[in-house]
């Protein structure tokens, strides 16, 4: 079991980071804070937040695009208007406009490595890309927290 | 009235809010189901029940419905769920 005041201290600190980025938790406090009592079990069990609606194997690598916010949050925002697991949701489910609902699943098991086609383009630092939010940056490696969204060095890809 | 002769059963995770979602709905509607949360089963247990999901959902998403072995519905979608069991 976790502790309430655990979930209750997750619930402000995910709740106020998501505002300070332009992103919004779903106002359903309820359906959140039972989201977030599985990130932490998630936590207990694998030492990161693995996804709350979806099997985790345990091997972190293979887990990475499923650590919380996962690698698909922000295009399942814009096309549905809430993450898969309904914890993120978009500014009209925020102020009541639009209702959460159960979306279909992005992820692809058997993941395609995205083709990255190098250009033919002479650049003097590599751009490193944000899986998460999508910010970019040229630099020799990718910072160790993403500025915009705070993800992990390991959650960026070389994009060019 | 719940149609009390149809055998269901639930994929579903103990961490999930769409399943609890499900759960909830389908004890409302005071249908007898069986549930196997995966995330809770171990080793060939896991690996013997995500065989079977699959049969129904490549993808092994959750919750995963199955109804009568045949009626298969992902996600949690009320109305669908009411249509097939009220
Ligand atoms: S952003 Fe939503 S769907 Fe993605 S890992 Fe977090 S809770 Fe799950």
């Amino acid at each position: 079991m976790i502790d309430k005041s655990l979930i209750d201290y997750w619930y402000e600190k995910l709740k106020k980071e998501a505002e300070e980025s332009g992103y919004f938790l779903n106002p359903d406090e309820e359906f959140t804070k039972s989201l977030i009592e599985g990130l932490l079990i998630n936590q207990e069990r694998f030492g990161y937040f693995a996804c709350p609606c979806r099997l985790a194997s345990g091997n972190k690598e293979e887990d990475l695009d499923i650590i919380c916010p996962c690698d698909y949050r922000d295009q399942d925002i814009n096309d549905y208007g809430n993450c898969y697991c309904g914890l993120y949701v978009s500014y009209d489910v925020y102020t009541g406009k639009k209702q959460i609902k159960s979306i279909p699943e992005r992820r692809n098991l058997k993941k395609k490595k995205r083709e990255i086609t190098i250009s033919t383009l002479k650049l003097s630092l590599p751009v490193w890309r944000c899986k998460i939010c999508g910010y970019l940056c040229a630099r020799e490696e990718p910072p160790e927290i993403c500025p915009i969204c705070k993800a992990k060095k390991e959650r960026f890809e070389r994009f060019i | 009235m719940a149609d009390k002769n149809k055998k269901v059963v639930l994929y579903a995770l103990s961490t999930c809010g769409w399943c609890r979602k499900t759960k909830n709905l389908l004890s409302q509607l005071s249908i007898n189901y069986q549930c196997f949360d995966v995330d809770l089963l171990k080793g060939e247990e896991r690996e013997k029940i995500l065989q079977e999901l699959k049969k129904y959902n490549a993808n092994l998403s959750f919750p995963t419905l199955v109804i009568d072995d045949q009626i298969v519905i992902i996600g949690y979608d009320e109305e669908k769920i009411k249509k097939e069991l009220t």
